[in-house]
């Protein structure tokens, strides 16, 4: 993905527009450009505290307290590999070590063609189907060592095949 | 008659309608966990195979039933018999039930879990007689499973409103009675009365007061509120009618985790629902009481869900939290009085509303009264959601409900209360779920997260799991909490590295009651709960890391050694092909050779080996530990040959 380094700021306008202008309105304001550029970029938070009255300083604060928000584009697909407690004493760690050598990057990174972004979270809340790992936002249960290679596989073959 | 009677009415109908229904319906269980387990993919084989062979038939989505170790789990309504719930039922076996069961004759009873309600169906036993449902009682999650959660007909058909609507007759003053007579506790983990904290918020004085549901559940290893706002969204938000209305709050937040998306959406729907027959909004079913909702999501800060940080977030701030006193329920929100209450114990209002307090202390034991749900999982045999009266002993959720554990492995502990509680060993399996033996035993109810632990768990890796966890998710305002954290992981890699000394147990045990006793809020006091309580019970282990350089449960992988056993190794080369380091050497179809040097300890070798030669041991201290071995289909096949 070739990522614009000009960034188009009419979207925030409309965003900002959905909400009272008021401190609480940040976060979700937030959240919204997040959904809306998939990340947040330095242009539209410096643009989007000027709207709310707020210091840019105020605004990278909140951002940066919150593990949702990331600051650079983020990879064509999200992959989570849960560490919650049930994943954990299941071999979690041992999958995102597996997903780690297969992609040749280290967890919160970016494979350099921009395909994929590794990252681990916290629990996704599928205890019962440990270890759980999820890719955009789909839930694979039961993974192992051995499966990660199909579950990558799937993601790679639709870009593949286009038209699938 | 009102829009509500009239909702009421056709909700009636509806309900009929399905539960008489002369055409055959599949409700398929399809909360997120069931949507893991593969449940979308068996909605669209059935809906399908409905539409190429032009049967009248339907299919439901519902919420979470529990039983998630048997997910999907799908109930088939066949007309004229009580329903039957099967599970787990994949793309495979579907065809079967619908040809065998719904169009034929045969009950498909080696796919069933149960029949649910009156009547026979062949050889199939009752649902709540199956042995994972057979301790449950089903309060709060009595609607899970069983409606559509998009629908709100089903819920009000299902008395759903019903105990708003006793609230608005009874009046503030005498809610607040019936829910302190009910003895309700809160369920999002401390158990704090919750009529108490509703008195002190409505003697505030205040024009505005706020009412939030803390549904951030930010626990590793919990799912107990995901799963009721995504089964039964409306008995939480009727909850929170009821405590809004009693409190005299004039609005509602509900505070949801991000990755929660489909509670996020089913939360919206709702709410949409509500508004539309005037369940929210200016003046309430013309009752004076004004009230509505908003849904803020979470950003990802397990410290939001403490109640000051998750103030502070919905005020649009870091998510840090405040000294206490004042408590929210004087100063909360924007500054005004504010009560906040957990998923679970919104969800049991409508309940004690609509069938009073007495009928609700039936469950449970003195001081600890209604059910509890909890999240099972880890190394267990039966995993899912289930709910049980308070005071049940611990051994009846693990052993009966949850089956015990799998694999012949032996029970070693229970985690319960995440990274504020710990973990509770084999011989005190008879203690009662109750907050207080509990805490006694040197954990917490928390908020149901319930994680078993077999030999094969390490005590040492779950504390210092879970002081990793803590010491990220530690917001760093106050230094017993960020520095103390960090301190105390540290020691624990070093034990679980074999670098650490007898003198660190006790370094380690100072600064944990330090960071217990001097940090703002309960993440920080409760986070050496974990450490606390294993060296409590499991000292001996801590020492064997540390003096013998030995993990028993061969977990803390610095403390073993890899190795190939050169009679059992055949060459394949798996293990070579699945090294991050290339540590592995050997001709094809000789026997390899892990070099120490370059071994980063990583155990993939011992997963990548065939389990037909198992050849990849692993050694830690004096201890050495071999993996089973299977027997090769040829050589098995040969053997049996007469
Ligand atoms: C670090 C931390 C995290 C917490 N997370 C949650 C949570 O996810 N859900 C919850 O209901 N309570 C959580 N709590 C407890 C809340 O602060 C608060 O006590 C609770 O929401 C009150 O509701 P209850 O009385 O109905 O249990 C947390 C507390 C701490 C210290």
């Amino acid at each position: 993905m070739a990522t614009t380094m000009t960034v188009d700021t009419a979207a925030v306008a409309d965003i900002v527009a959905r909400y009272p202008v008021n401190r609480g309105s940040l976060i979700p304001i937030l959240q919204d450009v997040q959904d809306h550029y998939g990340y947040l970029p330095e242009s539209v938070m410096d643009d989007l505290a000027e709207r709310l009255g707020l210091s840019p300083n105020e605004v990278y604060g909140v951002a940066t307290f919150y593990t949702q928000f990331r600051f650079e584009p983020p990879g064509e697909h999200t992959i989570h590999v849960c560490q919650g407690t049930a994943c954990h004493v299941r071999g979690g760690a041992e999958i995102l070590q597996e997903f780690e050598h297969r992609l040749g990057i280290e967890a919160g990174g970016t494979t350099p063609d921009g395909r994929f972004d590794l990252r681990r979270v916290a629990c996704l809340g599928c205890c019962a189907l440990a270890p759980v790992v999820s890719v955009d936002g789909h839930v694979f249960a039961g993974v192992t060592r051995a499966k990660a290679p199909g579950i990558l596989a799937k993601y790679r073959a639709k870009e593949e095949a286009p038209g699938s | 008659m009102s829009a509500l009677e009239q909702a009421y009415e056709r909700a009636r109908v509806e309900w009929e309608a399905l539960e008489g229904s002369d055409t055959p319906i599949f409700f398929v269980g399809a909360a997120t966990c069931g949507v893991a387990a593969g449940a979308g993919e068996v909605v669209d084989l059935l809906e399908r195979e409905i539409a190429k062979r032009g049967l009248e038939a339907r299919v439901v989505k519902v919420g979470c039933l529990g039983p998630c170790s048997l997910e999907p789990l799908v109930i088939i309504h066949k007309p004229g018999k009580p329903r039957v719930c099967y599970g787990p039922v994949t793309t495979k076996n579907a065809p079967r039930l619908l040809d065998g069961y719904v169009l034929g004759d045969d009950p498909c009873g080696d796919l069933a879990v149960g029949k649910m309600g009156a009547g026979e169906v062949d050889g199939i036993g009752d649902f709540m007689d199956h042995p994972m449902l057979r301790g449950q009682v089903r309060n709060i999650l009595r609607n899970c499973g069983q409606i559509d959660p998009e629908n709100l007909h089903h819920y009000l058909a299902r008395d759903g409103y019903r105990g708003f609507l006793k609230a608005l007759e009874a009046g503030p003053e005498r809610c607040l009675e019936v829910v302190k007579q009910a003895g309700l506790r809160g369920r999002g983990g401390a158990g704090f009365p919750t009529a108490s904290k509703w008195a002190f918020c409505r003697q505030a004085p205040g024009d505005r007061k706020y009412l939030i549901c803390n549904a951030d559940e930010g626990d590793p290893g919990a799912f107990m509120n995901r799963s009721v706002i995504e089964g039964d969204p409306h008995a939480v938000l009727e909850g929170m009618l009821i405590a809004g209305h009693t409190i005299g709050a004039t609005a509602g937040y509900v505070y949801c985790r991000a990755e929660y998306p489909l509670a996020l959406h089913r939360l919206g729907v709702a709410l949409d629902q509500m508004r539309e027959l005037g369940l929210l909004g200016e003046n309430i079913l013309g009752s004076g009481f004004s009230f509505d909702i908003t849904v803020k999501k979470g950003a990802g800060a397990f410290v939001c869900g403490e109640e000051t940080a998750l103030i502070g977030s919905i005020e649009g701030r870091r998510g840090m939290p405040r000294p206490r006193p004042p408590f929210p329920a004087i100063s909360g929100l924007w500054d005004k009085p504010t009560v906040i209450q957990n998923v679970e114990t919104l969800a049991n209002l409508p309940l004690i509303m609509r069938h009073g307090a007495g009928w609700y202390t039936r469950f449970g034991v003195e001081s600890s009264r209604g059910t509890k749900t909890f999240a099972l999982a880890g190394k267990i045999n039966r995993t899912g959601l289930v709910e049980v009266p308070l005071g049940t002993p611990l051994r009846a959720i693990i052993e009966e409900i949850g089956g015990g554990i799998p694999n012949g492995k032996a029970f070693k502990a229970v985690q319960t209360g995440g990274p504020s509680g710990s973990c509770i060993p084999a011989d005190k399996l008879d203690l009662p779920v109750d907050y207080e033996s509990l805490t006694g035993a040197g954990t917490i109810m928390g908020s149901g997260g319930m994680i078993v632990l077999d030999e094969d768990s390490c005590v040492v890796d779950i504390a210092r799991f879970f002081l990793t966890f803590t010491q990220e998710e530690s917001c760093g305002k106050c230094v017993p909490c960020r520095v103390g954290t960090r301190a105390m992981l540290g020691l624990l890699d070093k034990i679980a590295e074999g670098r650490g000394t007898m003198r660190d147990l006790e370094i380690l045990e100072d600064i944990a009651q330090t960071v217990k006793q001097g940090s703002l809020c309960g993440l920080g006091q409760t986070a050496p709960n974990p450490v606390l309580t294993t060296l409590r019970y499991f000292r001996a282990e801590y020492e064997q890391h540390i003096t013998e350089h030995e993990c028993p449960a061969f977990t803390c992988n610095q403390l073993i050694t890899f190795r190939i056993d050169a009679e059992h190794c055949e060459g394949c080369g798996a293990c070579a092909r699945g090294c991050p380091v290339n540590a592995i050497r050997g001709e094809k179809n000789q026997p390899h050779v892990i070099d120490q040097h370059l071994c980063i300890h990583c155990g993939a070798c011992v997963s990548r080996c065939p389990s037909t030669s198992a050849a990849v041991f692993r050694e830690s201290g004096k201890l050495t530990r071999f993996e089973p071995r299977r027997e090769k289909k040829a050589d098995a096949a040969r053997a049996s040959r007469p």
